[in-house]
């Protein structure tokens, strides 16, 4: 039995040790998956799900954010800072909490996405835009949703927190 | 096929001709010093830009491309880093010998690689007993890699130091033993009239079965002693930072680095001279007019081909495989290749004295 066993272990081991190679060798002549960044830049194909920098989708000049601060609670690092205004519908007379300005800190980000996952109305998303180097770091301090200029002529702002 | 003895002797001739012998002898021996000295460092550049380039294509990426086209400049650029970084001394280290362990290391390896035949004639030290000398020389590493572990004083290093002493000299037997299955088959311990006698065809043809055997023994046990993936665990990175290594910096550490790179071309050479027929030309017996064709590539462009051949096989041995326990080792060694390797040799004397070879 001890025999049997042992040619028995010998020649499987040798045959998965050849699986193995013939494996690696298909991969290596295999197109390779470097990209060859920045001269393939106008080229270049970065994945859907990479996590560049956080964005708030615009659609029809609006965006699905209610400032609810869920978001900012859910970051670790304090990325995240909503300010919302109140504002009095005209026709009922009640008065409503909604988004003043959304500001993220991208120097401060991690990129863990947990932002992204707790909002429950699909308000914000990261895309792969990755070229953010800036000279300062001010400037790394963003708001997301559109900027509203002129402030003064809605009346009924005022802003809540801070 | 050009003879480079006509090259050498003509030099040594004219040498002779305007100077007493002795004189011309020591001019000799530092011209060749300074040759081999030269193309070693140029082998191992060589084999440390082809292995991050092998190793990059198997993980799928493209490996170094900056430095120069293709990245050819890069292990230049890494060996000048290398050469103007601090020599770090530890206190309470052996100075003595941590300092000696890197230069027994590459004094075996340039001794080792001095044996070799690069082409027809060209051939530094053509003994009768070269295959034995090869590996007696090419052992004494194993001093020099249990030296800086244990000078080191440190307990990663003095691991890795005992780890490969027990692997080195355990496979030590099974090279050995392969080799001298080989040594069978041709007759002779000389590189030159190992070559000579491939002329017909390469032994690992002309022996079938018991020199595929050995081919394979050796590629294993060849690969073990070189401390390379999957036989690395000398100096496992994951567990042991850098093994015998690990107190070494800038050229100290180079030299180490120098060593194992070029102990692994001396085993493929060895297994391109003993096995694939070294810078003999593939000759098939009958087809003379294909075995004229062959003799227009020049022998050491069949010598490097066949050598660089066996080191992409070895490289694509070292990604492919995970490393081994130290166990593990001891077993595939003692329970398996030592056995296989001792039947090998009575099949092939067997072989030989029936004449069963071709
Ligand atoms: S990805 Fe993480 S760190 Fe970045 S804003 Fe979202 S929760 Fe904060
Ligand atoms: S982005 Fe989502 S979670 Fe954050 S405030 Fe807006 S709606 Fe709430």
């Amino acid at each position: 039995m001890g025999v049997i066993n042992y040619f028995k272990t010998l020649f499987g081991a040798i045959a998965t040790l050849l699986t193995g190679l013939k494996t690696t060798i298909t991969v290596f002549f295999r197109k390779k998956t470097t990209q060859c960044y920045p001269e393939n830049r106008s080229t270049l194909k970065i994945s859907e799900r990479f996590r560049g920098t956080l964005t708030m989708p615009v659609v029809d000049g609006k965006t699905k954010c209610i400032g609810c601060g869920i978001c900012q609670n859910a970051c670790p690092n304090g990325t995240i800072t909503v300010i919302t205004r109140s504002v009095v519908n005209p026709e009922t007379g009640k008065a409503k909490k909604e988004l003043d300005r959304y500001i993220y800190d991208h120097g401060s980000c991690t990129y863990c996405q947990l932002c992204v996952n707790a909002c429950p109305y699909d308000a914000i998303k990261f895309t792969p835009e990755f070229e953010c180097a800036v000279f300062n770091r001010n400037k790394l301090v963003m708001q997301l949703n559109p900027v509203v200029e002129t402030e003064e002529v809605k009346p009924n702002v005022e802003p809540e927190n801070k | 096929m050009f003879d480079f003895s006509i090259v050498t002797s003509w030099i040594d001739s004219m040498l002779r001709g305007v100077m007493p012998a002795w004189a011309a002898l020591t001019i000799e021996y530092v011209l060749i010093g300074v040759v081999i000295l030269l193309v070693y460092a140029l082998i191992a550049l060589s084999l440390i830009y082809m292995e991050r380039k092998v190793c990059g294509a198997f993980q799928c990426r493209l490996g170094p491309n900056r430095v120069g086209p293709m990245g050819i400049f890069q292990a230049v650029a890494d060996m000048v880093k290398m050469l103007i970084k601090e020599l770090i001394y530890i206190r309470n280290s052996d100075k003595f010998l941590f300092k000696l362990a890197p230069f027994i290391m590459i004094t075996a390896s340039v001794m080792a690689f001095g044996c070799l035949p690069f082409g027809r004639g060209l051939h530094v030290l053509d003994f009768n007993i070269g295959i034995f000398l090869l590996l007696s020389v090419s052992a004494v590493s194993i001093v020099g890699v249990l030296l800086a572990g244990w000078a080191s004083n440190n307990k990663f290093s003095m691991i890795g130091a005992m780890r490969s002493g027990a692997q080195m000299i355990s496979y030590e037997l099974s090279l050995g033993i392969s080799m001298l299955t080989m040594v069978m088959l041709a007759g002779t311990m000389s590189f030159s009239g190992i070559v000579e006698a491939q002329a017909d065809g390469w032994f690992l043809f002309k022996g079938h079965i018991p020199a595929l055997i050995a081919f394979i023994v050796y590629l294993i046990a060849g690969n073990a002693e070189t401390n390379r993936g999957p036989f690395d665990l000398p100096e496992a990175e994951s567990e042991l930072t850098a093994g015998f290594h690990t107190e070494y910096s800038g050229l100290q550490f180079g030299f180490f680095y120098l060593a194992e790179y070029l102990n692994l071309f001396i085993v493929s050479a060895v297994a391109a001279t003993v096995f694939l027929g070294g810078w003999m030309p593939l000759h098939i017996p009958g087809w003379e007019g294909f075995n004229a064709v062959m003799d227009y590539i020049p022998s050491v462009v069949w010598f490097f081909g066949k050598t660089y051949l066996m080191i992409f096989v070895l490289m694509w041995f070292k990604w492919t495989f995970p490393r081994l326990r130290v166990d593990q080792i001891l077993t595939l060694e003692w329970k398996y290749l030592l056995p296989i390797g001792l039947f090998n040799l009575m099949l092939m004397a067997i072989i030989v004295i029936f004449g069963l070879h071709f």
